[in-house]
């Protein structure tokens, strides 16, 4: 098996899906069987070769990057295939590519208008090369292609597949169809973000020498203070903007209520689930390493905007009608403790921040699907009209109640590690930061879990208690499907396994964050 | 002395040229397209000989080094040479397939027309070996006088005639600032080769008449590339031209016109970097700029490529901004930037041309709201009009990506400075402003729905020429394998940067 971990077995489960792609354009549109079982083929052995992986992996020196390789790509600009996982990368790229086999299980009879199985599954499976992609790339130019390659996709699955609701944007005279509106959005947003943190690439390229894309050697470069300086403030801003749009952090997060909301099912779960997920990413690999000393000087204004994302989540939640809306704005709140845990700076910190990344992974995912689902049945997502859906669907409102409390950080579950451990770490977070910012935004930050655990209640009362209006009664409302509790309860199982045993994670994280820690900021 | 092996491209294309033209007089009128096939024929040897003069060192029959220099330093056939050479002919061959459906369906001058296109080419072949003024700008003005008579092809057509009109009064009124601005750094230097100009213009950069001079040339060539504020012919001119001759415009005209500037630049105006740099920087921000500002209100796609076209011009032309601050090494990245830039805007942008071409026959207009929906009776071509666009905006994996990024490496690194950042972050806020309408067109194609006035039965009954399907087949090839693997293209950019710099 030496092919396997040298390069073969990452390159397989980062490009298969993209050979699905072609395969699925060479079947003809009409073979509808045939595609699905394709696509599921190929996201099968995507994830079956990610998990090959982890039981493969060193989990003793899990700060090495395993299963790599480092082959030349585009000499003329010095920038390399060179790949590998350690322990922060290995979690999330193993939950992109379970996300993505359940994602194409619940689409099997799950189809947004208009229809088109194929186009639909090829752009999932884009997805997710784009996606393990991110999380495996040691080269700065690899990790730029795979962070924009989602962008492509995921614009036309919201564009074209997405919620055809009419609304007037302020300023206009005319109303828009809110996937188009959205779309676009979402597309600028990101590219706008991404252009800058380009530029913030070759920045670094130039400043380090010898001249290197090379994420390991610039760790190095990193650690011995190579960037510093208002040179080095200007990079992290650039790259800041890039990850932050992608978080996204409070303020530039306008675009994802938008987009999570117009997406059709699967493509809200997979924004939540993972893309979201590449600009956390994106800081812990690239922003923190490579610019330690420029990352102490911003920590506590991302602690700033991470406490305000918390709250100005909450509380938009607590305003929305909508109930995928609502999950939608409570990414913003739990991309926030996200992004507090990170801004500590410490090992408490930065597992959390895997951890919770994981956690919302699997529940924000899961929150995706059940409204999804609901809507698609009550073909409303109002919650004043919901209401009394656990004595019409009590599986299905069994599953969100499950969820729920999961999000609101119930011990025990998943969602509990990131959000407590974010708030230890903000309590003592790396020597030489502020503790009074810190603290002040642990409590603010504790503030917020309550506030969460308000939204979520508030939820599930409209939602699954009360009586089922008139409207519903007599109208054929069937439970859960098979192929929905097959892409459900792995979910489930999952917020369980990591709720009680967070070893799952962490014991792949703590040596990586150790590491990192102590070469980027001696502590 | 002659260099028969360095010189056959150009033997080749001139006796294709001669051909084509005895063709057409003794070819009967329904066999007019065999004009077309020699076109083809021709431009493909001509292609022989640059691969066997470019990998010279690798072959035994073959002998000599990579720079051939002739004719006392006139011309010189080196790596960059051969490059754009290939570049040209390729071109040509890709609008003359474009165009034999095209200019078929209109029933007149077929012979003619193949003729002219060829003869353009030849120019433009001739431009990227010329190292004087004067080869110069007579491969110039064999690039364009044949392009004329293309755009006012369509001769019923009033728009044709406009846009012919208009790109001859323009041709010349640049070509005779270009002259002016030659005859006076040839008063001045005494000189007519770049190299001589080179040692001459040492101590001129204060000399009042000598930037009059070097404004004038770069003036010269800011129209034949479309530059803002230079620009304004091009649209007219696109929209009203037959489309594969506005695609070889926007490509082969213009990729001759970026040749001329970058080998008088790089090799006459050597010395005087602080003269041309500076104009360059304003002319890059004002082309992207206003291009991209202006492509965001087009209703017609043609004229869209046109202003997008515009924009691109201003990104080919940032590395050259921050000459006067570079180094030698920067200055060669900058100039392989440039090139590279061109090579894959060739590929994306005749690819976006010849997706107009069967698009609008499909759907039976150019305006964009009549592509609505496009998605839903022709999938296939949709989807190339989804890659062509989402490349020229540069979104990765598409090809357009290193294309950029070139183009901003180039300003970042070899020390340029506050003013090559500030360059580049315009040119970073131009990407996106231009992603909103390469989108917009994908949008309507992909999630609008199909008008009611749509020619549905036409659409159906309607098969894309071969001939276009195998240009549409090739770039779009090029433009996703290169967005994967960019060496393909790349490497000959890169090799094209050993341009005998002083040499």
């Amino acid at each position: 098996m030496s092919w396997f971990d040298q390069g073969w077995g990452l390159s397989l489960t980062v490009f298969l899906p993209l050979v699905g792609v072609g395969m699925l354009l060479l079947i003809p549109k009409s073979q509808e069987r045939l595609i699905k079982f394709v696509a599921l083929g190929f996201g099968l052995a995507s994830f079956a070769a990610s998990i090959l992986l982890l039981f493969r992996f060193e989990f003793g020196s899990s700060e090495a990057f395993q299963f790599g390789t480092d082959l030349t790509w585009i000499p003329a600009i010095g920038s390399n295939y060179h790949i590998g996982i350690d322990g922060i990368s290995l979690p999330m790229m193993v939950l992109s590519t379970f996300i993505t086999v359940l994602a194409i299980v619940y689409s099997w009879n799950h189809w947004p208008d208009p229809h088109n199985p194929k186009a639909f599954l090829a752009l999932i499976l884009l997805l997710a090369t784009g996606m393990a992609g991110t999380f495996v790339a040691l080269d700065l130019i690899l990790f730029f292609i795979f962070f924009e390659l989602v962008l492509l996709p995921m614009y036309f699955m919201i564009g074209v597949w997405g919620d055809r609701t009419m609304i007037r944007l302020p300023g206009f005279k005319r109303e828009v169809e809110t996937r188009l509106y959205a779309s676009i959005k979402f597309f600028l947003f990101t590219l706008f973000g991404s252009a800058f943190m380009l530029l913030g690439f070759l920045a670094i390229y130039f400043k380090s020498d010898p001249h290197t894309f090379d994420i390991v050697a610039l760790h190095q470069a990193g650690s011995m203070g190579v960037f510093d300086g208002t040179y080095g403030m200007w990079v992290f801003a650039a790259l800041f903007l890039g990850f932050a749009v992608k978080v996204p952090m409070w303020p530039l997060h306008t675009w994802l209520p938008d987009a999570h909301t117009a997406a059709p099912t699967v493509g809200s779960v997979l924004l939540a689930a993972i893309l979201l997920k590449l600009g956390a990413y994106g800081f812990i690999r690239i922003s923190l390493p490579i610019l330690p000393e420029q990352a102490q000087t911003w920590a506590p204004a991302i602690a700033i905007l991470a406490v305000i994302a918390i709250v100005y989540g909450s509380l938009a939640c607590l305003a929305q009608t909508d109930m995928k809306r609502l999950i939608a704005f409570s990414s913003v709140g739990h991309m926030g403790f996200v992004m507090l845990a990170i801004s500590t700076l410490t090992e408490a910190g930065l597992n959390a921040a895997v951890i919770g990344m994981v956690a919302h992974g699997v529940i924000t995912g899961l929150l995706f699907f059940i409204a999804g689902s609901m809507a698609h049945r009550y073909h409303t997502r109002e919650m004043a009209r919901l209401g009394g859906n656990q004595t019409l669907m009590p599986i299905m409102a069994g599953i969100l109640a499950f969820t729920a409390m999961a999000s609101l950080g119930l011990p025990g579950l998943a969602g509990f590690w990131g959000e407590f451990m974010a708030l230890l770490g903000a309590f003592n977070p790396l020597a030489g930061l502020s503790l009074g910012v810190f603290r002040t935004a642990m409590v603010v930050g504790a503030v917020g879990t309550v506030l969460t655990a308000g939204y979520l209640l508030w939820m599930l009362q409209k939602v699954n208690l009360g009586e089922p209006s008139e409207e519903w009664l007599g109208k054929d409302l069937h439970d859960a499907d098979r192929f929905e509790l097959a892409a459900w309860v792995p979910l489930v199982v999952a917020i369980l396994a990591i709720g009680i045993w967070p070893k799952i994670v962490f014991g792949a994280t703590e040596g990586a964050v150790a590491n990192l820690i102590k070469t980027a900021f001696g502590g | 002395m002659f260099d028969y092996h360095a010189l056959a491209p150009e033997l080749i294309i001139g006796g294709t040229l001669l051909v084509a033209l005895l063709a057409d007089l003794v070819l009967p009128e329904n066999r007019k397209y065999l004009v077309g096939v020699i076109g083809l024929v021709g431009l493909a040897a001509a292609l022989l000989p640059l691969l066997t003069v470019g990998f010279c060192d690798d072959l035994p029959f073959c002998e000599g080094g990579a720079a051939r220099v002739m004719f006392g330093g006139s011309y010189v056939v080196d790596d960059f040479a051969l490059v754009l050479k290939g570049l040209f002919v390729l071109t040509g061959i890709i609008s003359v397939l474009m165009s034999v459906a095209y200019i078929e369906s209109d029933r007149y001058y077929q012979g003619e027309f193949y003729f002219l296109i060829i003869a353009s080419v030849l120019g433009a072949v001739i431009m990227a070996s010329s190292r004087d003024l004067i080869t110069l700008f007579i491969g110039l003005e064999l690039v364009s006088g044949p392009a004329f008579l293309l755009a006012g092809w369509r001769k019923g057509d009033v728009r044709s005639n406009e846009a012919s009109l208009k790109f001859f009064l323009i041709g010349v009124l640049s070509a005779a600032i270009l002259l002016f601005g030659m005859s006076l750094v040839y008063g001045l230097t005494g000189e007519i080769t770049f190299e001589g100009i080179r040692v001459a213009s040492a101590g001129l950069s204060e000399e009042p008449a000598f930037i009059l001079g070097v404004i004038f040339i770069l003036v010269g060539f800011g129209f034949k590339i479309a530059a803002v504020p230079f620009h304004f012919w091009a649209p007219d001119t696109y929209q009203g031209a037959p489309t594969p001759v506005a695609a070889y415009l926007s490509v082969g005209s213009k990729a001759a016109g970026f040749v001329g500037l970058l080998t008088i630049c790089y090799l006459a105006f050597a010395n005087v970097a602080d003269i041309w740099g500076p104009v360059l920087w304003i002319l890059a921000v004002l082309s992207m700029t206003i291009g991209n500002l202006t492509a965001l209100k087009q209703t017609n796609i043609v004229r869209l490529l046109g202003y997008s076209s515009i924009a691109h011009a201003g990104f080919v032309l940032v590395p050259f901004a921050m000459a006067a601050a570079y180094d030698a090494e920067g200055l060669e990245s900058a100039f392989s930037a440039s090139i590279t830039y061109l090579l894959f805007y060739a590929f994306m942008n005749l690819g976006a041309f010849a997706v107009v071409i069967a698009g609008a026959e499909k759907a039976g207009s150019a305006e964009i709201d009549d592509w609505a929906g496009l998605s839903r009776y022709a999938p296939g071509l949709a989807s190339l009009l989804g890659i062509f666009f989402f490349s020229l905006a540069g979104i990765p994996p598409l090809a357009g990506w290193f294309a950029k990024f070139v183009m901003f490496r180039s300003v970042m690194g070899g020390g340029a400075g506050a003013w090559g950042v500030a360059l580049a972050v315009i040119a970073a806020v131009n990407a996106v402003v231009a992603l909103y309408y390469y989108a917009r067109v994908v949008k309507t194609a992909f999630m609008d729905p199909v008008p009611a006035t749509a020619p549905l039965e036409l659409a159906a009954r309607h098969q894309t020429a071969p001939a276009l399907a195998l240009v549409l087949g090739i770039t779009a090839a090029v433009v996703i394998v290169a967005g994967f693997y960019p060496p393909i293209l790349s490497f000959f950019g890169d090799a094209a940067r050993v341009l005998s710099f002083g040499g």
